[in-house]
Order: C-alpha cells, then structure tokens, then sequence
C-alpha cells in the first residue's frame, strides 16, 4: 500500500519548492534570533542571570523554529488545494497514505534544515557542540519535526481554506510554543499550568535537546524521548486516516 | 467488458442534486464526449469516476474497477486534465511535468523525449524553465494539457480541455489526441460545451440538469434535427413567425436575443431542402426579411431541440472562468 518511491517523489517536491527560495531560509532565522539575542538578553538582565538565560533558551529556541516550521510546511497543503494542486496529488497512481506519509518527511527535513541552521548560533550564546553531541541532535529534532509535522497535517486535512489560518496560529502553535518551558525552567508552577505543560508535546521535545545542548532537564532523555515518539506516532496514524478519507 | 460502466449514478451536494441518476457505458478505444451547459453535473460525474467524490447512490466500474471499492486500482488506469487549474505555481513547467511522469510511473528511458514532445505541442520548449506563476492564463492550460497526455493510462478524462485556446493550438492538441488514441488504445472521456470539440466524439451524451437526455453518435444525433435549420433576421419576429406558421405550416422558433431590450434576434426553423424553400420564401412571403442563413444542423440544434434552451444561454459561463482566475491570481 505505501510506496516508497511515492514517498520519495512528494518529499522531493516539497525539498525543491523550499531550497528555491535561498532568500527565505536565510530570513526565517530572522525570528529564532530576535527571540533568542534580544528577548534573551533582556529578560535574562532582568532577573540578574544573562548569560545563563540565553544558554536556557537557546534549545527552547531551536524547539519553537522546529514548531513553526514544520507547521507552516504542513498547512502548504491547504495552499495545494486552493490552487488545485492537491487534485494532481489526489487522482495519482499512490495511495492516500503514501501522500501522507510523503508529505510528513518533507515537512520534517524542511523544519530540520532550519533547525540546524540555528546550530551557528552556538558559540554566540556559548554552548560548545561536539560532533557526537550534533548527531544527537540531529535524532531528537528528526522525532520533533516529525510528529509536528504530522500533527500539521491532520490540521490541514480538515481546513478548506486558509483563513482559518489564524485560529491555528492562535489556538494551536501559540499555546503549543508559551507552554512547552522554551522560555522558562518548569518549576514551581501552579497546578493548572503543570497540567497543561504536561500536556504539550512539545515540552518533552524541549526538554530532551536542552538535555543534549547544555545537560538541563526535567525529565529523563529516554522518557522524554518515548512521550514524542508516542505522540508522534498516534499524529502520524491520524494523518494517514485523515489523507484516506480526504475528497 | 466496456471501460466505463455507469449506473444510476446520483450526486447530491446539500439540497442540490448535480447528477439525477445518469446510466451509460463507453467502450475501449472510443472518444467519448459529454455534452451539457454550466452546472450540467459534467465535472461533478468525472470526479466520481477519477475517485475524487463518492456518489451518493449509484455504481461505477472503471476498467472494470469499482471506483469506490477499488480507488487505488482506478487511479492507476486513468489521466486528467481538470476544468480548474491544477498546476504547482512555484515549480518550473518542466518540473510539473517531471513530477507528472514521475509519479505516472513513465519509464526513465521515455521521460525526456515525452516532455519534449508535449512541450513542442503546446509551444512551451522555450518557457519550460520558466516559473509556472509567471506563465500567462492560456500558457498555463496548455501546460496543464501537456501533462495530462504525458502519460498513457487506460482512460483520459479532458475536462473543457481546450477552454480559452486559440484554434492552431486546439489542433496541435487534436492532432496529438489522435495519435495517443492511435498508438495506445486510450480511451478518451471528453466534456466540452463547444459543439465543434464534440464533433470529434465518437459518441456524444448530452447531458442537462444532471440527467442524460440523449446518447448517440454526432450524425445520428443530427439526424434528430429534421433537415436543414433556417435563419432569418426580420423586421419584426413575432409577426414573421406567425405569418410563416399560417401560411406554411412551419415550426418557427424566436432566437433568444443577445442584447437587452429586445426578445429575440431572429428566427429559425427546420426544414428539408432548404435550399430550394428560399426561392419560394421571398416570392410568395411578405416579410420584411433582412438576412437569410442557411445551414446543415449542428449540435447546437440538436441541444435545442432535445432540451427547449440553447446551451449557452446561461452566462455562468462567464463566471466559471472568472472563478478559475481569481484562484490563480491569488497568492
Ligand atoms: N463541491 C460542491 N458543492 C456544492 N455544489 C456543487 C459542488 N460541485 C458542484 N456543485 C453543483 O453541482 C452542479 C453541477 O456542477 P458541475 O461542476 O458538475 O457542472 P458542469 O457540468 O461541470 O458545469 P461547467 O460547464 O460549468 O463546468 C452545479 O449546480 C454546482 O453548483
Ligand atoms: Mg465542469
């Protein structure tokens, strides 16, 4: 039922769309860099720890680039299919699942490339990176990329048009991002809050590349590392479902 | 074992009922061609059959595949170009039809030389590195043409495939059609409300209000209409129709008119041997005729006459393509 060739030809559809446009990934590090120079330096000065703090949210950063970018490749479904594109895709000799299955690894090698274009920022925020430790990387922000991806996906298979577009941003990618401990350590909390942050997926994806880059961590890498492999494989299942039963 | 086999296929969207219970079969190798006005359910009948939409009720057996049982199986047997735009704007012609032949499985061997010859067909050799966004309209349907016949499936759906081409390229595509249809036995499912398209047809149906009204070849189907149709600009319709119903015995019908104001630019009637009824017409008739036009009938007389309305009369057909455009240009 799924083809790997199948597979292959969407994803290179979707890398060859994304590396046309050098000018693009260059200003997508734009947003990653405000956030981590800027709202980095001034909050860490404000609770008298700078330097710290810009080490803290430097994982948390590659985290939120990983969120959005895969996201925002997933949602370019809904552009396929108001400029008809996605009929192509839809009456070609692959199955539903291939597409799905296609679409979530282009999705995920595009938020990779971006996320590890963030790695330059190293040595400015003063984490050094061995070879061993950026192979690691590479791993966990595969199984984020991924289940966001999926999880985009599923999104988009229901969306018709893309003015519900904002809702994602704001009932979606927002909370998913604020509540992940990006940008703050997950201590003492209040109950509702430790409730919802145990509830985003992304905490745990968080939590394992701040363990790799600078050895902070709530949880233990292999838990974390099994909540996003669970959550994204329950995403993908429902991505492929939703592709199946998409007209 | 046809190809196609339909039957009682209906579709519902909400309160409206697109298609109302159609039945027919079309066999290997024909031309097959689907007659009908905006909003006929022509579009809305490809879809279910290329497995885009279920039918509400009703069966479809494609290449002797159910088309909602067997969707993948279906898939592998058939080719499309859509009524609507269907292109990825953000890659170069030449990678949309790469995409195309790759995802249709077309040999490695093969590819090169098809793109090349598609590409020649509709003129495009030299745009082919260009980005399809900066493709003008009708580049774009042609390029839209040349990947549908870029692979060779057991059936090729031509959804209004020439809408907005001029008449060189229109016969390029023909040409090409023909041959494909030659080479390959593909069987071609035509929709098309251009009555000179559907000459081509082996068989046409003519479709109305989702209903089949009429299925048969382009001759037959013009043997309907009895003789030859007559037309005449008078200095006024209404009493030229009655003088030629009392004093002949005919059948007058009003042209609808095209402009405001007035009811109608015309008349016309069928009659045999028209040629020899002129002579007789202006000696004995006393009417302020203006124009006289003479014709063999057309299939547009054969819409008339089986549906009461001529097949574009209603002017969505405006707003289809405007619908089409207004999604293109949007990004
Ligand atoms: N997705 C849809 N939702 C609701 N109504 C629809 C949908 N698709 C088609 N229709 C309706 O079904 C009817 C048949 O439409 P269809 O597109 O099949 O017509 P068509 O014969 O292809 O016309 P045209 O010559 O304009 O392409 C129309 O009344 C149309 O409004
Ligand atoms: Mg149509």
């Amino acid at each position: 039922m799924i083809s790997l060739r199948g597979v292959y030809i969407i994803w290179l559809r979707d890398i060859k769309r994304f590396l046309r446009d050098r000018a693009r990934i260059i200003a997508a590090m734009a947003q990653p860099a405000l956030y981590l120079f800027v709202l980095g330096t001034g909050l860490g000065a404000a609770i008298g720890r700078s330097g710290d703090y810009i080490k803290f949210i430097y994982p948390g950063i590659i985290g939120m680039t990983l969120l959005f970018t895969s996201i925002f490749s997933a949602i370019s479904i809904v552009w396929d299919r108001e400029f008809g594109f996605l009929k192509e895709i839809l009456v070609a000799p692959i199955s539903r699942s291939t597409v799905a299955l296609g679409k979530a690894f282009g999705g995920s090698t595009i938020a990779m490339i971006q996320g590890t274009m963030l790695l330059i920022f190293a040595p400015f925020v003063g984490v050094s990176l061995s070879f061993l430790m950026v192979l690691k990387l590479f791993a966990v922000m595969f199984l984020i990329a991924f289940s966001l991806t999926s999880m985009g996906i599923v999104v988009a298979a229901r969306l018709k048009t893309m003015e519900g577009f904002q809702m994602i941003m704001n009932f979606l990618m927002m909370p998913l991002f604020l509540l992940s401990g990006a940008m703050f350590p997950l201590k003492g909390l209040p109950e509702w809050m430790n409730f919802l942050v145990k509830m985003d997926p992304l905490t745990y994806g968080i939590d394992a590349l701040r363990y790799i880059v600078i050895g902070i961590h709530s949880y233990s890498l292999p838990y974390s590392l099994v909540m996003v492999l669970s959550f994204g494989a329950v995403m993908i299942s429902f991505a492929i479902y939703a592709f199946n039963r998409q007209n | 074992m046809s190809i196609i086999e339909v039957n009682n296929l209906t579709k519902k969207f909400g309160d409206i009922e697109a298609v109302k219970g159609i039945s027919f079969k079309v066999e290997e190798g024909e031309v097959f061609g689907f007659l009908g006005p905006n909003g006929a359910g022509k579009t809305t009948t490809i879809n279910i059959l290329c497995t885009l939409l279920n039918p509400t009720s009703g069966e479809a057996v494609l290449n002797n595949f159910n088309v909602v049982n067997n969707p993948n199986e279906v898939r592998r047997s058939i080719g499309l170009v859509f009524q609507d735009p269907s292109l990825d704007e953000r890659l170069t012609a030449r990678e949309n039809l790469e995409f195309h032949a790759m995802i249709y499985n077309v040999p490695r061997s093969e590819r090169n030389e098809r793109i090349k010859n598609v590409l020649e067909m509709v003129e495009l050799s030299e745009r082919q590195n260009d980005l399809v966004r900066n493709y003008s309209g009708g580049m774009k349907r042609r390029l839209e043409i040349a990947r549908g016949l870029l692979h060779y499936p057991k059936v090729l759906f031509l959804d209004e495939p020439t809408i907005g081409l001029d008449p060189q390229t229109r016969n390029h595509i023909w040409t090409h059609i023909r041959e494909l249809k030659k080479k390959e036995n593909v069987t071609v499912f035509l929709t098309t409300h251009y009555m000179d398209e559907a000459e081509n047809c082996s068989r046409i149906a003519v479709i109305d209000y989702g209903e089949i009204v009429a299925l048969d070849t382009p001759s037959n189907l013009k043997a309907q209409v009895g003789g030859d149709v007559l037309t005449l600009k008078t200095g006024n319709d209404e009493i030229a129709a009655l003088r030629l119903k009392e004093d002949f015995g005919l059948d007058v019908k009003l042209v609808p008119s095209e402009s405001e104001g007035t009811n109608s630019s015309g008349i016309y009637f069928e009659i045999e041997n028209g040629d020899k009824f002129i002579p007789k017409l202006i000696k004995e008739a006393d009417l302020n005729i203006l124009s006289i036009n003479l014709r063999k009938p057309t299939l547009d007389d054969v819409f008339l006459k089986l549906t009461g309305h001529a097949i574009r009369e209603e002017k969505a057909d405006v707003s289809t393509f405007h619908r089409a455009h207004m999604r293109m240009g949007r990004r």
